[in-house]
């Protein structure tokens, strides 16, 4: 089987490409996404629209008006990816994702439906601060009716991006900076993957450690921490935040008793709590020990860049965690 | 009223207005001199008469403004200064022209991501605002703002915001605060022809309008929403107008001379403070650089950058009828000599002054603590 090493980023553009040439009601927009103005601000839509004309159209910057035309038209039977260029951006839309695309099927009684993605780029350790850096995947996962994908590694950034756009229902896509520059062989006929579906990065008996996104790029670094500190670690990469996938991780969590979940999100009321919480209803009285949360503190995303290094759990932070779970 | 399309009242070719500039690429003939104003509006902009001490002081800050963005993107390339950094080369004309017609101990100003030079044109220190771009405690901001999110409350300059467009309802309500004290006070609100396309811009205008409220719509039209050219996102481009529907007059001036946005201003100021509601002014004016340091900016030629840079800098226009006005070379390259060592000052203070201390993640998180 032949291989191509990509970046996340060219994950998604080659997912895009397939599935525009797949389906014609495939449709693309977003702020500077045309070539013409370079494919987006990473690039991701390049050369769509040479290929595919008119379905590919950069917008104002307007993003009640980007969310809401994609409701629109997909209301109508197309199948509209639409990029926010920042996850922060959302917020302006927030009206439209959730109390249009996640609601509209349910309000009309099943009549219809919102197969529309939203594709937004986050991640702090750029320095780009409070308003350009947030990792909002619980904002949305506690929305019914909206489905969120966030990867980390680019085979699953294609596989996931395919299955969104097939997906019949609205999802989030986060495409995070920390995830963007660690190239991989992905196959040239990776096709869609399931969403719902964690990903085991490595096997363990000692703890399990729950993560996705950029905090997956994190804690491979944290790999041979682990190792060094004697913890054989069994690592999750989530994938998806909603619906998340509870019988991969209670089954991991029962085998090591012990579980560390972490993610780039302000720890407090963030995603960790909701699979902590479902680990404590279902195995009490089985853990070796109370599940742990790593996150950022309750802090906007600062500037300056030590602070910034001290927001972000680090890898050391998540080998520091593991230890305190076995002592 | 009745609104008849409107005559061209300044370009000499007396053709209608807007129809024949929709649609057209940046230029420095479209600029010099070309004043546009819609029928409410309180009349047209005349060049501002400045002393020859006015005059020496906008080259000064234009220049100031000119050399501290070119340090900072030099520190950018070196790596002192992360995050995103837009720089506001080329537009330096609209901040000092406009901010120099305030009542700096009354007038209030709120703007967008491209703020150094707007915080500069306030007369605020060059090393903190330089400080805050490479993160260091001793920014105006601590160092937890940077380059987008700057603020100085103490001169009513109330950010540098991030969210496109997101200035423009807090600038309603900073002018909501002037008409309520009765302080006699206007706010200048600054967004990009990129935020005029923002919904959120158009709830302001009919709550300032209604309630009449002393604020100046300030656009900097620099001809480019990021990397959309404003013809390819805008319907309506001539910007001045996009208060019609809600009965706020538009006046359009060219943004890269000092005198026409000085003068612009102070009509506009009479009208706001006059209690006659907001009014929009267009600057037309052009950024050399990319949207932010990261953008390699190829939706534009060189030549048009090139065309700009020479027929139209604001610099060199002012400097220009200086000279003609009978300065001496001599004196303007004194102060440039000035402007560089204050430059380099800040840079120096910058790179110098220590690191934000941990503990400042969780201070000023709220007015008390968790």
């Amino acid at each position: 089987m032949s291989t191509t090493k990509m970046h996340a980023i060219q994950g998604v553009n080659a997912a895009l490409h397939q599935a525009m040439a797949e389906d014609e009601k495939v449709l693309v927009l977003g702020e500077d996404i045309a070539d013409p103005e370079g494919g987006g601000i990473t690039g991701a839509a390049q050369g769509l629209s040479t290929k595919f004309g008119d379905r590919v159209r950069s917008t104002p910057i307007s993003e009640q008006a980007i969310v809401g035309a994609a409701i629109g038209a997909a209301m109508a039977g197309y199948k509209p990816v639409a990029e926010i260029m920042l996850m922060n951006f959302t917020t302006v839309a927030m009206d439209m994702i959730f109390n249009h695309a996640a609601k509209l099927r349910f309000m009309s009684g099943g009549q219809t439906s919102v197969p529309i993605v939203i594709r937004t780029l986050t991640g702090a350790g750029w320095q780009t601060a409070g308003q350009h850096a947030d990792h909002l995947e619980g904002w949305f996962a506690h929305a019914a009716g909206i489905k969120v994908v966030a990867p980390s590694s680019p085979a699953d950034y294609k596989g996931l991006m395919l299955s969104c756009i097939q997906d019949p229902d609205p999802c989030i896509f986060i495409e995070s900076a920390g995830t963007m520059f660690i190239p991989s062989e992905v196959d040239d006929d990776q096709g869609p993957i399931p969403l719902g579906k964690a990903r085991i990065v490595q096997e363990g008996t000692d703890v399990t450690l729950v993560t996705w996104s950029s905090q997956c790029i994190r804690a491979q670094m944290a790999l041979e921490g682990f190792a060094e500190a004697g913890v054989s670690v069994e690592l999750i990469d989530l994938r998806t935040i909603s619906p998340w996938d509870r019988e991969t991780v209670l089954a991991s969590a029962q085998k090591t008793g012990r579980v560390l979940i972490a993610h780039e999100a302000v720890r407090d009321f963030g995603p960790g709590a909701e699979i902590a919480a479902t680990i404590n209803e279902e195995l009490f009285g089985k853990l070796k020990a109370p599940v742990r949360r790593l996150g950022a503190p309750k802090c906007p995303v600062p500037f300056a860049k030590a602070l910034e290094d001290a927001y972000i759990v680090q890898p050391a932070d998540m080998i520091a965690a593991v230890k305190g779970l076995m002592s | 009223m009745a609104k008849t399309p409107q005559k061209n009242q300044a370009a000499p070719s007396g053709k209608t207005a807007g129809q024949d500039d929709k649609g057209s690429a940046p230029s420095s003939d479209r600029l010099h001199g070309h004043t546009q104003v819609t029928d409410d509006a309180p009349g047209k902009p005349e060049l501002y008469d400045a002393s020859e001490d006015e005059m020496l002081e906008f080259y000064r800050q234009m220049l100031l403004i000119r050399r501290f963005e070119e340090k900072a993107g030099q520190l950018y390339g070196l790596g002192l200064i992360g995050g995103f950094c837009h720089l506001y080369i080329g537009q330096e004309a609209v901040a000092v022209g406009l901010q120099s017609a305030l009542n700096g101990d009354l007038d209030s100003v709120i703007t967008g991501y491209r703020d150094h030079g707007h915080m500069l044109a306030y007369g605020l220190d060059p090393k903190v605002i330089m400080a805050e771009l490479t993160g260091r405690q001793a920014g105006i901001s601590k160092g937890k703002g940077g380059s987008m999110h700057m603020f100085s409350v103490e001169h009513r300059f109330y950010g540098g915001h991030g969210i496109v467009g997101a200035q423009v309802p807090l600038g309603s309500g900073l002018a909501f605060a002037h008409k309520y004290r009765g302080d006699g006070g206007a706010c200048l609100a600054y967004f990009g022809d990129g935020a005029a396309n923002q919904g959120q811009v158009y709830e302001a205008f009919n709550m300032a309008e209604l309630w009449k409220l002393p604020i100046i719509f300030a656009i900097e039209n620099n001809q480019y929403a990021m990397g959309t050219s404003v013809n390819r996102s805008s319907a309506e481009d001539q910007m001045f107008r996009r208060g019609q529907s809600f009965r706020i007059p538009g006046i359009q001036v060219d943004g890269m001379d000092v005198l026409a946005t000085r003068g612009a201003a102070e009509l506009a100021l009479e009208h706001v403070r006059g209690g006659n509601g907001p009014i929009i002014l267009e600057l037309k004016t052009y950024r050399y650089r990319g949207h932010s340091m990261s953008d390699p900016a190829k939706y534009r030629s060189r030549e048009e950058v090139q065309e700009m840079r020479e027929k139209s800098d604001p610099i060199e226009r002012l400097k220009a009828k200086m000279i003609a006005d009978g300065h001496s070379e001599d004196d303007l390259k004194k102060i440039d000599k000035e402007i560089r060592g204050i430059v380099s000052d800040a840079a120096d203070f910058a790179e110098s002054s220590p690191e934000p201390d941990l503990d400042e993640l969780h201070t000023d998180v709220l007015v008390e603590s968790y």
